[in-house]
């Protein structure tokens, strides 16, 4: 074990465990089986001990009782946001010769070696991401660097329990798999990978999956941008990751892409895990089973007009257009296959940059079918493996002057704010013919 | 240390430490909200921006947004603008695991009459143990 792994867990393990080992059971709220009593006992070793008393302590402050096992873990790890730190402590559980026990994928990352050069991305961040990756790859993490695993790499079924981490894919999970998981930061799905379990508390719990929240849809939704609308106008209202909305909609049924941008923006704007949508979700044959008895903290009715105040309320200054994304989450094969068919054979307008973001499975297909290649011909910078947010768009706002991106994902304009850029929201044909005609 | 007074929280974890808050009357997200680089603030319609977060407790009514305050902690702890310590109303297991990996005290739950009288540029006490943020009399 190297002197860093023991700084670095020291303080939590002298104030977390040291007092609970002698005895455990004497001091421990949470119960532990044999099996968990001898990991943190270090009969296992010191380093397995010390990840696992990293999350008794999150199960100890939820009030989890005790451990349940999980299946797969998806984590979020990659330079931008761990940096050194993060790096140093995946070094010192490499060192330790720790790998995980389950199957575990890493969530997107934050460099495009391809197109690396053409976006500026710095040398700095792209040795710092090669780095976590071999790191990762030590560890046993299968490095899938995707953000819609849940689409094409492993769907888990309902009442299974897992340690996801990004928190589009939690809300998919729980909501529309009707698998089981909290939010689990990288540190956290990290250590459910490496130990195979995570504390029972929160999503892994049946009554903390009732809705809470009755929300009326009174008019069908069609692009994606307007069910990522639906975040917009929640999170004006409710931010509480321990409430349930449960939505009541007069349309068809949604499909899986429409979804994942309901689930991205509930998670973005209200910090939720869970929603259920009447009819269509696995827990909510009807409104009585999706809130089960729970009592509603309130009711909210959403019509056209609403979505469209959403939608027009986000604007260009001047009405040029010089950025258009498709990201965050990564787009699946039909919506490649949906660009290409309103891209058809246009081209992008000559001052106006197209960045969309998939995952390596999605993008080798999308190659052999021909959408990348009526995207590539139109303009655009298809980047694999990644998601944009967290390619150092601050850095390149600097170096290409932007200050503006049109997009059709309402969880990326509400974090792009943060590095500067007035984000607009509009629907996906309206972001493709931003991007052909440069105007908005 | 005197005590000008003290306010309780349903949940804490960490060591005792002693800070100046940084008081936001908005929702906090690692990733929404800073410049993690250099421990400062910086979306554009938060009402603290600009203002340095480094070696300070954040007490803010909740949190928002995704997985990044899991590493961003540890990461800007490693950088040396990192928080001390964080204090919220609302809180969800982001928050946590991330303050947990740094090695930070975190508390939620905190009564939200403290919002009434802490501001920032206050020195304020951690007790996980006792579960107390306290105010500190100038």
């Amino acid at each position: 074990m190297g002197n860093g792994l023991i700084k670095f867990f020291i303080d939590r393990y002298v104030d977390v465990c040291i007092p609970y080992i002698r005895p455990i059971q004497g001091n421990l709220s949470m119960y532990l089986n044999e099996q968990e009593q001898q990991i943190l006992n270090g009969r296992l070793g010191p380093e397995i001990a010390s990840v696992f008393a990293s999350q008794i302590q999150i199960g100890e402050f939820f009030g989890a009782e005790k451990f349940v096992e999980v299946s797969n873990a998806h984590f979020m790890g990659d330079y931008e946001v761990m940096g050194d730190a993060g790096a140093d402590l995946l070094t010192e559980l490499v060192l330790a010769g720790l790998k995980v026990k389950i199957p575990t994928t890493r969530n997107a990352q934050c460099i495009d070696v391809i197109n690396a050069k053409q976006l500026r991305q710095s040398l700095e961040l792209i040795q710092g991401e090669k780095h976590i990756t071999e790191l990762l790859t030590q560890l046993g993490v299968s490095v899938t660097n995707t953000c819609i695993g849940y689409q094409n790499i492993y769907q888990p079924h309902i009442g299974e329990h897992v340690a996801w981490g990004d928190t589009g894919t939690v809300a998919y999970a729980n909501s529309v798999l009707g698998a089981r998981t909290n939010y689990e930061a990288g540190p956290s799905s990290l250590a459910a990978g490496l130990t195979g379990r995570t504390p029972e508390y929160g999503f892994h719990l049946k009554h903390n999956r009732r809705a809470n929240i009755y929300c009326k849809i009174t008019t069908p939704l069609v692009d994606l941008a307007e069910w990522g609308a639906l975040g917009v106008i929640l999170g004006q209202y409710y931010r509480d990751y321990w409430a349930v909305p449960v939505f009541d909609y007069v349309g068809p049924s949604p499909i899986s892409d429409q979804l994942k941008q309901l689930g991205a923006s509930l998670a973005s704007y209200c910090s939720m895990a869970m929603f259920h949508l009447i009819g269509s979700t696995p827990e909510a044959p009807s409104l009585e089973a999706a809130c089960s008895g729970r009592q509603l903290i309130g009711e909210l009715e959403i019509s056209r007009k609403d979505i469209e105040k959403v939608l027009e309320e986000t604007t260009s200054k001047d009405g040029s257009v010089h950025l258009v994304v498709f990201s965050a989450p990564q787009l699946s094969l039909f919506e490649l296959r949906n660009l290409a068919m309103l891209v058809g054979d246009q081209h992008f307008h000559q001052d106006v940059t197209v960045i969309i973001t998939t995952n390596f499975m999605v993008a080798q297909e999308a190659e052999r079918l021909g959408y990348l290649a009526v995207l590539e011909k139109a303009g655009a910078i298809v980047s694999k493996g990644t998601c944009w947010y967290i390619m150092q768009p601050e850095l390149m706002r600097k170096e290409f002057g932007w200050s503006e991106v049109v997009t059709n994902s309402s969880k990326l304009a509400n974090i792009i704010r943060a590095h500067n850029y007035r984000p607009i929201l509009r629907s996906t044909q309206q972001c493709i013919q931003a991007a052909i005609t440069a105007k908005v | 240390m005197s005590i000008k007074s003290s306010y309780k929280a349903k949940q804490a974890t960490g060591k005792s430490i002693e800070a100046i808050a940084v008081v936001s009357p908005v929702t906090f997200s690692a990733r929404y909200d800073l410049d993690r680089t250099n421990g400062i603030i910086c979306r554009q319609d938060h009402p603290l921006r600009g203002t340095s977060i480094i070696d300070t407790v954040l007490v803010a009514p909740g949190v928002q947004g995704g997985v990044a305050g899991g590493w961003a902690f540890l990461a800007m702890k490693g950088l040396g603008v990192g928080f001390k310590g964080l204090v919220f109303g609302a809180v969800n297991p982001v928050m946590v695991q991330g303050a947990v990996a740094a090695g930070i005290p975190i508390f939620a739950g905190i009564d939200l009459e403290i919002f009434d009288e802490v501001k920032t540029g206050d020195r304020i006490f951690l007790d996980p143990l006792a579960k107390t943020v306290s105010i500190s009399k100038i």
